[in-house]
């Protein structure tokens, strides 16, 4: 058998795909901070809330209106971006003229006042949600089992970080957003409605962490805990790509996956610290991140 | 009047032991455990609902003082858990702590226990530092230890033929502990050990580990750890197609209360073991239904070694006729221990309690009568073998 560093080269093979399922929350989940950061630029620290109400909307949707995951991978973000738009309009958009602090302060009480609603009514220990029956089971790779579930969330996670992706940088909608956050007053004085655009992208934030939450609904217990356990990892995949750049944490999500799955091979003690190793040398050494374009 | 004073004073003095009995006029206990993380099914809130049934078996007062109960989260860190110890004992007058699950914790709060001239009794903690190395005048440890279930499962499985062996291991002094014990049990059978991984408390995702499990092609798989962490990597490896492959999965520490969260379906067939079940006779099976009416589920061997502790530690007083800790300490290590958790239980010169412990295997869905019925009773293993001999726990209070 071929060795890597003492590795079978076929169980690297399998850690490199498991590091890759990992890195598709990640990237799904930096892609909705870069999104809110880079055009509202708020550090959204409710985004970890909002990916646990995703899954508890999903899980909800189930046991209270019977309706099944497919829906519920719709309906869930709709129902988490409605929350964020009602969040946006009444309370966070007051804190736009202040420093960037406020808007962090502000999301992180939310965040606290959100998980700690939802331990009061489900407790920690958390529920379980199954996967939806078309994708239980697992293929044999040859080199590795593959839980079908698991293929198929890099495949919906790639999918929806490419047509993000896709809408902000090549659309007309995109062009409209990114301009308004360059120059709100021109952008208004051709008769295009700023205050609507910022809702809707805090919106799509919120809906892009539900979705990750549905995702990971199955694979995970769903726990009013879930988000805050990600959402710091969450933080050093976005500074790591450089804040607000879209494609740098669509990237970076990814290869901290993939960094951390390998980490788990050769020093599985140090699996839990070692993305924020790499944040604190990317900030020494690029501290506007890896695809960062102002330093 | 001088005489009359004299004899006040005198009468006074006499009269002083009897008010002197019970320190603060009352008895203290404290129930200190995980309340919201990955052990809060493992002992939780209901730890404290068994310790209350304790007192209110045992008539709600002891020598005439009434007896109180208090509770906190340690949330699983040493540090935290120091500090409501040392504010129960400084500050609240706490006599005594009991529950302590995580080994970490245990350990710390049994060191500071022992400084203060305080009584621990542990059950949900499961290392055997507790009565080893680290032993303590004043700590005891109740209803199961890291050496009882390497005994239990991991004897077991080595018998059915599971002569290699692979760990996933909690990075903490508890996973240490039982995987070392099991690897020292496995290979004392004849057996070897092909590799082990650590990994973080409370981990929600075991892919990698479980694939380095599947790759060493050992037979066994041990999962030395806990609570949601082995409720979550026995789910996984279904996933992953482990036990497909022929590979066996060993819980090694895994209770009543897990088999219940993780669902009869994933756990049917594993063996475990317990120092209680709750159907195995007509004792146990009253307390559960007590208890079942009170918490809405059946006790586990860390409920029911609560209710144990409890009720010892105030026989022990009773007994003593103070709850002066030397006097209890004392108590604690003669009398024999015979209540709807132990029969004829015995403690050990270490702080050991040394009583039968269960080899367990989880039914088939389609055998279970009614809810929380889950364990087939297959062997009932001696106190003397589960537990290590005193005298070679290394227990530097063990005079031979």
């Amino acid at each position: 058998m071929t060795m890597i560093f003492g590795i079978p080269v076929q169980a690297l093979m399998g850690q490199l795909l498991v590091g890759l399922i990992n890195g598709s929350f990640y990237a799904l989940l930096s892609l909705g901070l870069a999104v809110i950061f880079g055009l509202l630029r708020v550090i959204n620290f409710a985004h970890g809330a909002q990916y646990m109400m995703g899954a508890f909307a999903a899980l909800l949707l189930l046991t209270v209106g019977g309706v099944n995951y497919w829906l519920a991978l719709i309906l869930a973000p709709v129902i988490v971006g409605l929350f964020g738009a009602v969040v946006e309009r009444t309370m966070l958009s007051r804190l736009y003229k202040l420093d960037h602090l406020y808007g962090l302060l502000f999301t992180f009480g939310l965040a606290l006042a959100i998980e700690g609603t939802f331990r009061y009514f489900y407790g920690a220990s958390g529920m379980p949600y199954a996967a939806p029956a078309a994708l239980t089971g697992a293929v044999n790779l040859g080199f590795m089992f593959l839980p079908i579930y698991r293929g198929w969330v890099v495949v919906a996670s790639l999918i929806v970080c490419l047509a993000v992706w896709f809408m902000i940088e090549k659309t007309k909608l995109g062009a409209y957003l990114r301009a308004a956050t360059e120059n709100p007053t021109l952008v208004q004085s051709f008769g295009i409605n700023v205050p609507l655009l910022l809702t809707l992208t805090y919106a799509l934030g919120a809906g892009l962490a539900a979705f990750a939450g549905v995702l990971a609904a199955p694979v995970y217990q769903v726990s009013p805990l879930m988000g805050s356990n990600l959402i710091i990892i969450v933080f050093a995949v976005v500074v790591v790509g450089g804040m607000g750049s879209i494609l740098g944490a669509i990237i970076t999500g990814y290869m901290l996956g993939v960094v951390e799955g390998l980490t788990k091979v050769f020093y599985p003690e140090a699996s839990n610290i070692v993305i924020f190793v790499i944040m604190a040398i990317v900030l020494i050494l690029r501290p506007a991140g890896l695809f960062g374009k102002d330093a | 009047m001088r005489k009359l004073l004299l004899s006040a004073a005198s009468v006074g003095v006499m009269a002083a032991p009897a008010v002197a009995e019970i320190s603060d006029g009352k008895v203290k206990i404290g129930i200190l455990n995980d309340q919201s993380g990955v052990y809060s099914d493992f002992g939780g809130k209901n730890s404290y609902e068994a310790a209350l049934m304790a007192v209110e078996d045992f008539g709600g007062t002891v020598l005439d003082a009434p007896i109180e109960v208090v509770t906190a989260d340690h949330q699983n860190k040493a540090d935290i858990a120091s500090n409501i110890a040392r504010q129960w004992y400084d500050t609240e007058q706490v006599d005594s702590i009991m529950e302590l699950t995580t080994s970490s914790v245990a350990l710390a709060v049994q060191a500071l226990s022992t400084e203060k001239q305080k009584i621990t009794m542990t059950t949900g903690a499961a290392t055997t530092e507790l009565t080893g190395a680290q032993c303590s005048p004043y700590g005891f440890h109740w209803a199961y230890d890291t050496h009882a279930l390497a005994v239990g499962t991991g004897g077991a499985l080595v018998q059915e033929g599971g002569d290699s062996w692979f760990f996933l291991t909690a990075d903490y002094a508890f996973g240490y502990s039982l995987e070392e014990q099991t690897s020292s049990f496995v290979t004392e059978k004849g057996g070897t050990i092909t590799g082990s991984v650590r990994h973080p408390l409370a981990t929600t995702d075991f892919s990698s580990f479980l694939l380095q499990a599947q790759a060493s092609g050992a037979k066994v798989i041990g999962l030395a750890n806990a609570g949601a962490d082995t409720q979550n990597a026995i789910k996984q490896a279904a996933e992953f197609g482990i036990t497909q492959g022929g590979q066996k999965l060993a819980a090694l520490l895994f209770t009543l209360a897990d088999v219940h969260g993780l669902g009869a379906e994933a756990a049917q067939g594993l063996n475990l073991t317990e120092s209680f079940y709750w159907k195995r006779d007509a004792q146990s099976e009253e307390f559960g239904r007590r208890f079942m009416e009170r918490t809405g589920s059946m006790p586990n061997m860390i409920h029911a070694g609560t209710y144990s502790t409890v009720m010892s530690y105030l026989k022990a007083i009773e007994a003593a006729g103070t709850d002066e800790t030397e006097a209890v300490a004392a108590k604690l290590h003669e009398l024999p221990v015979n209540d709807v958790f132990a029969q004829d239980g015995k403690v050990g010169a270490n702080g050991r309690l040394i009583k039968d412990v269960y080899l367990m295997e989880v039914k088939a869905p389609a055998d279970i009568t009614e809810e929380w019925d889950y364990y087939n009773v297959l062997a009932t293993i001696p106190g003397d073998e589960a537990y290590l001999d005193p005298a070679e726990s290394g227990c530097p209070l063990v005079t031979q």
